[in-house]
């Protein structure tokens, strides 16, 4: 037992450093169904499968005859023996995709998703994720209608061609551990709490000797030069950029000199000019936790309300009592020239006020959590302090509404039709193409594509020149199934882990050009 | 809906390319391609149907994927894997694939060629099998090697070369490897000599991809600045001044393990568990001693072999953005990424193309010799920190040579010790005083490039 748990560790070892073991536990609890193991099916199950999901289900009615096969090399890929028999493409690219991780289970269907949804519709209310693929446009919104209600989150691929697409359904998806890329650090430099006021009270710069001068961490150096500032400019901070040059050479002045002049080599102070801006940021709550705070789901807790938002609603509480309309610490604070033992202190004061903030906030919770009689996971909690300002939730419109001529996204459409180079061009291909499937169960020829389009009610104006008559069918370049196969399994890892912000709510790809584009409709 | 009543203009050949992308992904065509679809460009004037600018994709270009290119893969990793699955399942049938590791346990969560059973095998042997016996009629043809082990005479032979490499030296020896093979007459470029060169790389959910036509588009070097030099932590930090727990974990390693010597003679082995073991426990002394949290041994195994985190999703779609960009250049039925594609999924989904430029006096591709402002007060260590430090140079350890007296001498050499300890009072000299001249012409070697970089000396004073 204690041999695969080290061998896991170690196999995961490189996906463990992103999204930890708390991560990892959430994706092998987690059951991932597929539609359709086409190309682009097994490509995005092939991601799941690799990274240890817990268990995956493929339905697909298709049985595949020998002709196909020749066609579709992403399946002799995945069938070891190219029998031109008959063979369901549920059951091999099962078998294929289960031998690539034996710590995952995978099961199988042999049923169109139409036949499930009439005779048991509550089918797929089991699973964490439902990722579709190459499914016509009535099926996308009956299992859209289903999933919605079920809350089960929806995730539509398809690759036509040089073009893939990805639409993700899901109502809200909320988000602690969002790990942003470049977050400006929470250094409370503008409104000091008062165990950081001690702290830069307990240092004297100018009675210090050389060495301890010049290994004070930037951010006291910075303290030091503001407190002064302030006193001598009425209480306001540097704003502009004269001003903060001015502070930038204010602080230079406070580099030692030798007998001769030439000022000392103090690395620290150099820091502490350099890092300005940063230390000049004023503590504030981010917008967009703003807007959650001002949501609905946070004001009105009840016993139905999940647990994010009870979460949510601490940490607004926290905001308006204890935090004095800030945040709770954060607690980390970017190495800097210093001797240890001054930075390891230095680090302690927010490390010791981030805990003290984190259990304020466990304490609201607790409260809220009686008010309401629910209970909550401890470990849901303890990240939530430091993550305040990361908060995100994400809401995706349904199928229904992106669909249904009276809530269609027409400004996004018409807006982004000014862009001549705009993906969303292919957005409407796609959606007319679609639909010509749907009245004529075949993809059209390119004569047909002007009429496809006249059935999603746009008119163009195209060069007659584009009239070839051309047989072509939705095919599925290997290479294109294989990006979004990338993309679409990583957006599902985010569903399940809650980790890691998704999309919202269209992706685009584009091959040809090598863009691609996100659009909300 | 209202919408519809609103008239959109399209172009013509947006709609041209939509059809053609939905059509394009045929292998037997049938489809008549107008001739002015073919992108035909002069650099592809290699044995196949380029030579024609009429040709046909649906028949021609088609048949030389199949039956011709040969296409090489660098690395059988993270992203070679996913390449070579991708370059088969595109009707690629003669590719070989360069990789000198063995399988590790923790290739298994994205090298998917490979299965338990397979550890500490040479990787391109594997994936070698792996392909060739699902796909019938390809042949990948592996080759346990480093890439410097190969010559021109092996480079030569490609029509594409795709790489899905780790290391930035590796990505600039390639580089130098193909301008080296450029041939110029009466100084025009002969198109037949260049090699693309597609270059793939991932780290956690970060990739990129980029095309390179060496001699005609940026070449890796040109945008060395893109790869910011990797940081190592200054020794007074690490000897006498430790912040954070990678301080504590680089002191065990790189101060302690000389010293001690914990299992003889032998050097640190960051796949030895007993090593890491043995750094992580020193690690965590030394950050008791000076109140230290968060040495842990992941991280210590992390810091010591300099870990990139990495997942299979990244690799798949910087890989068949790569592949993409073969199978384009291959069929030279649409015109290739021109030329830099970023990838980030972090926060949705985030691309962004470009074109990066050629930078006019780039050390391995402008062909003019590399300007070296000195004084000619100035030592021979103020050159060699300039070669390692300077961002469009960043060498590793360069060796510099000069012709003194009509004869070959060698100023400084770092890889040979009975070299280097010959060689390193030359450091503190001044150029005048060892014999150098204003316009002196310099060669460095250095493990970034297979040729030797010449250096122009300019006297400031």
């Amino acid at each position: 037992m204690a041999a695969t748990k080290a061998s896991k560790e170690q196999k995961y070892d490189r996906q463990l450093r992103l999204w930890g073991d708390h991560g990892q536990e959430s994706l092998e609890s987690a059951h991932v169904c597929l539609i359709n193991a086409t190309a682009t099916g097994t490509e995005i199950l092939k991601n799941l499968v690799l990274p240890g999901i817990g268990a995956f289900t493929i339905v697909d009615g298709h049985t595949v005859s020998g002709e196909d096969v020749g066609n579709n090399l992403n399946l002799i890929f995945w069938v070891l023996m190219v029998d031109p028999l008959d063979f369901n493409r549920a059951q091999a690219a099962t078998e294929l995709l289960q031998e690539l991780n034996s710590d995952v289970s995978g099961n199988f269907v042999e049923e169109s998703p139409n036949k499930l949804l009439d005779n048991n519709p509550e089918f797929f209310n089991r699973f964490t994720i439902v990722i579709g693929v190459q499914l016509p446009e009535s099926t996308c919104l009956r299992l859209d209608s289903v999933l919605w209600s079920a809350s089960v989150p929806f995730l539509v691929c398809k690759s036509y061609g040089l073009i893939g697409y990805m639409r993700l359904v899901v109502q809200e998806h909320s988000v602690i551990e969002s790990h942003p890329d470049n977050a400006l650090e929470d250094l409370r430099l503008n409104q000091p709490f008062a165990e950081l006021k001690n702290h830069i009270q307990s240092y004297d710069l100018d009675s210090m000797d050389k060495k301890d001068h010049s290994h004070t961490p930037w951010i006291i150096i910075v303290a030091k030069h503001l407190e002064r500032w302030l006193s001598e400019h009425n209480l306001q901070p540097p704003k502009n950029y004269k001003e903060k040059e001015a502070f930038r050479q204010f602080i230079r002045e406070g580099i030692r000199k030798k007998e001769n002049g030439v000022p000392e080599d103090e690395e620290n102070f150099e820091e502490a000019i350099k890092n300005v801006n940063t230390a000049l940021n004023p503590t504030k709550i981010p917008s967009t936790v703003e807007d959650l705070f001002n949501s609905e789901e946070c004001n009105d807790v009840t016993s139905q309300t999940p647990s994010f938002w009870v979460m949510l609603r601490a940490v607004k509480e926290f905001a308006l009592n204890e935090g004095n309309g800030s945040l709770p610490v954060r607690g980390t604070i970017p190495d800097m020239i210093a001797d240890s033992q001054k930075f390891i202190n230095l680090q302690n004061v927010y490390r010791e006020k981030a805990m003290q903030d984190a259990a304020a906030v466990s304490k609201h919770v607790e409260c809220l959590l009686q008010s309401i009689g629910k209970y909550i996971a401890n470990r849901r909690c303890r990240c939530l302090g430091k993550n305040s300002s990361f908060l995100r939730v994400v809401r995706c419109r349904s199928l229904a509404e992106e669909y249904s001529v009276d809530t269609v996204n027409k400004d996004e459409i018409t807006s982004s039709m000014d862009n001549p180079d705009s993906e969303m061009v292919f957005y409407l291909m796609l959606r007319s193409v679609d639909r010509f499937y749907q009245q004529h169960s075949r993809y059209p020829g390119k004569a047909k594509v002007y009429t496809a389009l006249s059935l999603i009610n746009v008119r163009l104006c195209i060069h007659p020149l584009c009239y070839d008559d051309c047989r072509y069918g939705a095919a599925e370049p290997h290479t294109v199934a294989a990006f979004l196969g990338g993309s679409a399994a990583q957006e599902a890892i985010k569903i399940i882990s809650h980790q890691f912000v998704p999309f919202n709510n269209t992706f685009i790809y584009n091959a040809m050009s090598q863009t691609s584009a996100t659009l909300q409709l | 809906g209202k919408y519809s009543r609103k008239v959109l203009k399209l172009k013509r050949n947006v709609v041209e390319l939509f059809l053609m992308a939905v059509d394009g992904g045929h292998r037997d065509g049938g489809c008549d391609w107008d001739g002015r679809w073919n992108h035909v460009t002069k650099f592809l004037e290699r044995p196949g149907p380029f030579t024609h600018p009429d040709f046909e994709p649906s028949t021609e270009s088609l048949q030389f994927l199949l039956e011709t290119c040969t296409v090489l893969v660098i690395g059988a990793g993270g992203l070679g894997c996913e390449l070579l699955k991708d370059l088969a399942l595109s009707g690629f049938r003669l590719i070989h694939v360069v990789d000198m590791d063995t399988i590790d346990l923790s290739n298994l969560n994205r090298q998917f060629l490979f299965r338990p059973k397979d550890v500490g095998r040479p990787k391109a042997e594997v994936a070698a099998d792996f392909i060739n016996s699902r796909i019938p009629g390809c042949k990948v043809v592996p080759h346990f090697k480093k890439i410097q082990d190969f010559d021109d005479s092996f480079y030569r032979q490609f029509h594409i070369i795709v790489c899905g490499l780790d290391s930035i030296i590796a990505r600039r020896w390639m580089n130098g490897m193909l301008i080296s093979l450029l041939s110029y007459e009466d100084g025009v470029l002969d198109p037949s000599s260049i090699i693309p060169l597609i270059d793939g790389g991932t780290e956690g959910f970060k990739g990129n991809a980029r095309v390179v036509l060496p001699g005609m588009t940026a070449c890796i070097d040109c945008t060395l600045e893109l790869y910011p030099p990797q940081i190592n932590f200054p020794m007074c930090t690490i000897a006498s001044m430790p912040r954070l727990p990678e301080h504590c974990i680089e002191y065990a390693r790189i101060l302690q393990w000389p010293k001690d010597k914990p299992f003889g003679e032998t050097s640190l082995d960051g796949d030895n568990p007993e090593h890491i073991q043995w750094v992580f426990e020193r690690a965590q002394e030394r950050a008791a001693q000076f109140n230290i949290t968060g040495v842990t041994y992941r991280l210590t195994q992390g810091v010591v072999k300099r870990i990139i985190p990495a997942v299979a999703s990244t690799n798949a779609v910087i890989a068949a953005a790569c592949a993409t960009e073969v199978f384009k250049i291959a069929t030279s039925a649409y015109i290739p990424l021109n030329n830099y594609l970023v990838f980030n999924d972090v926060d949705g989904l985030y691309t962004y193309t470009f074109e990066a430029e050629r930078k006019e006096n780039c050390s391995a591709c402008s062909q003019v010799p590399q300007d070296l402002q000195f004084p000619s007060s100035a030592k021979l260590q103020d050159v060699l920190e300039y070669l390692t430090e300077n961002a469009s140079l960043q060498m590793k350890s360069p060796a510099i040579t000069t012709t003194l007296e009509g004869k070959n001498k060698t100023l400084y050499l770092q890889s040979v010790k009975s070299i280097e300890e010959r060689t390193r009072p030359n450091l503190c000299k001044t150029l005048k005083e060892l014999g150098l001249s204003d316009g002196q012409e310099l060669a460095v070697a250095d493990v970034t490039t297979p040729q030797t970089v010449l250096f122009k000396l300019n006297f400031t004073t």
